[in-house]
């Protein structure tokens, strides 16, 4: 196995997937002749083309919206937004129109569509460019979400979502595209709405994805250190919400972390929470704690960001609370 | 044209308005839900447009939209069940009066955000051209919808890539109760094109094949140079949906416009031209009365979506 970094991972899935089915094409701000803000595609124009890898006016609902189209009449686009953040333009398009036409037709359309988006914060870009908004678009049936935490797991979870006929929102996190990870030389797929343990302990089990899978796998070696032994479930898609594995391992931990970097509030650790207390009321040994954003815009003001956005000792302290109260 | 063809084409406005008038019928008896938006008065367009498309072109459309899926070939008694809400509709009863479509018609609804089927109507000529096919798209929208940021995407991303593209705006000269003089900076649709450097001509929806000879030219250059704006003026007779108190315009500005039915129109274009006997036209009228209360009484009789369809359909596949 070799290992790649997860713009390597994501930059493979896209490229192999064009080359194994050429109805597959990138659409978006700067993929092309730039090579992709973050350079995920770079080399892709040059080799792909320009009708492949189509470069794009800055118009995030037409970039969708026509993404959407091409996928209704048969294409497999994968539209790019530039940052999760301009997502907010094409919102119509991504939970109004792409997650709701196969259903809303009586199941006569499909919209195989594949939105990638890059967000997160730690950037220094400001309130209006860090968001991690992932909970405002898992809200919606019809569409899916994923957000992977590995290299290993984007590259497989892309990969499906380029296969499956459902519309799914890939989210990125830009400050894990340098985050390493052993990805296999063969052709392999991730399920989509599939949880993972990605660390097993028996002590504590924390409810993580993206960017905040990578901080409590840190975390947990610094607990380790002072005999806790952590279990790490990895949502790595949001909708469809796969509950059984953080089941499964509260009833043996008994207590629970949620950590995410999106606010607390209506955040994914409301939603897991609630459903852990709800299927497992008796198991429960200790309240259940979130680690999430500070509910404030992100400030410009590096240390000010940082305390903003949920660190490595927040999920530590976190456990603690939840081990010692 | 053909004889036969001309009274097809009047045939099928007929059914329109006779298909919206029973619905309207049915909305004040409760038996329809939700909005309803008639097409009555705006038949020609529809009809024109649709007449001269290549059974490859696809069709897509706002939510006013039942006389669009008529007009693609929708049985009546499809578009009437939907309407109720039920199973045997074209959308299985889950899309309702706004989201009605049929893909093997090639009609692709039935879209009730203003504006946003503009940029899917660029991504479905974007796919075409992709596959090498000289099938063009056609898509209709209000006057309202040329005021959103969406036609303005779309209409700038189709003359960037080149897309064949109809664009055809019904301005029926109000967006809900806001007349255009209100909303839009240009009330002549067309001069909106010119800012993209796009072909474009107006024509009057109300004379069927005026829009007919319109659209044959328009789309002859959407397959040999590009995309093209249409607009037909129009009028609708009835308010934007049910409901609708009309403050906004006078009942002498809707007199006036009724006098150009566009039906009434064809009917003495054909009569007079002698396509047609009036006791021709009395024959299709009938039979049109006819196929709408058959598909009322289907669409009556017909079940609703059993329980368990609530959950289907929402994903192709619902785990990986």
């Amino acid at each position: 196995m070799a290992i790649i970094t997860m713009r390597e991972a994501i930059s493979q899935a896209l490229w192999e997937e064009m080359e194994r089915d050429q109805r597959v094409f990138i659409i978006g701000e700067e993929v092309g002749l730039w090579g992709g803000t973050y350079a995920v595609t770079r080399g892709f124009y040059d080799h792909f083309g320009a009708d492949r890898v189509r470069d794009t006016p800055i118009a995030e609902g037409a970039i969708v919206g026509a993404a959407n189209g091409a996928a209704m009449a048969g294409l497999r686009p994968i539209a790019e937004m530039m940052t999760i953040n301009f997502a907010f333009l094409a919102m119509d398009q991504i939970v109004n129109q792409a997650a709701k036409m196969h259903s809303m037709f009586g199941g006569q359309m499909t919209v195989p569509v594949v939105i990638r988006a890059v967000g997160g914060g730690g950037r220094q870009l400001g309130a209006t460019h860090s968001h991690t908004p992932d909970v405002v678009f898992a809200h919606f049936p019809g569409l899916k979400v994923v957000a992977p935490g590995t290299p290993y797991d984007a590259k497989g979870l892309l990969k499906e979502a380029i296969r499956i006929d459902d519309p799914v929102l890939f989210i990125e996190n830009a400050t894990l595209y340098q985050a390493k990870g052993e990805v296999p030389p063969e052709d392999y797929t991730e399920p989509i709405g599939v949880s993972k343990i990605q660390r097993q302990g028996k002590d504590v089990t924390i409810v993580t994805y993206s960017k905040m899978l990578q901080l409590s796998l840190k975390a947990a070696e610094q607990l380790a250190s002072e005999g806790i032994e952590a279990e790490i479930v990895d949502l790595r898609s949001l909708r469809p919400l796969d509950m059984e594995p953080v089941i499964q391992s509260f009833k043996k931990t008994n207590r629970a972390v949620i950590a995410e970097e999106g606010y607390r509030s209506y955040g994914i650790g409301a939603e897991v929470a609630a459903r852990i207390y709800e299927a497992a009321l008796d198991y429960v040994d200790a309240p259940i704690r979130r680690v999430a954003q500070k509910e404030v815009p992100l400030p410009y003001n590096r240390d000010l960001e940082q305390l903003a956005l949920p660190q490595i000792q927040d999920v530590v302290d976190a456990v603690k609370g939840v081990l010692y109260g | 044209m053909e004889k036969g063809e001309m009274l097809g084409l009047y045939h099928q406005m007929v059914v329109i308005r006779r298909l919206e008038e029973a619905a309207a019928g049915l909305y004040q008896e409760g038996k329809i839900g939700g909005f309803l938006h008639l097409y009555i008065g705006q038949e020609a367009v529809g009809c024109g447009v649709v007449s001269a498309r290549r059974p490859e072109d696809r069709l897509i459309t706002a939510y006013r939209d039942h006389g669009i899926a008529i007009a693609a070939g929708m049985e009546p008694k499809v578009a009437m069940a939907e309407l109720l809400g039920k199973v045997t509709g074209c959308s299985k009863g889950k899309g309702g009066s706004m989201h009605m479509a049929d893909v093997t018609l090639n009609f692709w609804g039935g879209h009730a955000i203003v504006g946003a089927h503009l940029p899917i109507a660029a991504g479905m000529a974007l796919a075409d051209k992709f596959n090498g096919s000289d099938a063009a798209t056609i898509c209709l929208f209000g006057d309202g919808a040329t005021n959103i940021g969406y036609f303005h995407e779309a209409m700038n991303l189709s003359m960037v890539w080149d897309l064949p593209v109809l664009w055809v705006c019904e301005n029926n000269k109000y967006g809900m109760g806001t007349s255009i003089e209100r909303a839009s900076a240009v009330p002549e649709i067309r001069q909106k094109a010119k800012g993209y450097g796009m072909a474009n001509a107006r024509v009057d929806g109300m004379d069927i094949l005026a829009v007919r000879q319109a659209t044959q030219a328009a789309l002859d250059q959407v397959r040999s140079k590009g995309p093209f704006l249409l607009e037909a003026v129009t009028y609708r007779y009835r308010g934007h949906s049910m409901g609708d108190p009309e403050r906004y315009r006078t009942h002498d500005e809707v007199t006036k416009w009724e006098k150009n039915d566009p039906i009434g129109v064809f009917h003495k274009y054909l009569t007079t031209n002698k396509h047609a006997t009036q006791a021709e036209l009395d024959t299709l009228e009938k039979r049109a009365e006819a196929e709408i209360d058959l598909a009322v009484k289907f669409a009556e009789e017909s079940p609703d979506p059993a329980p368990e369809a609530l959950f289907s359909d929402v994903y192709v596949e619902e785990v990986g």
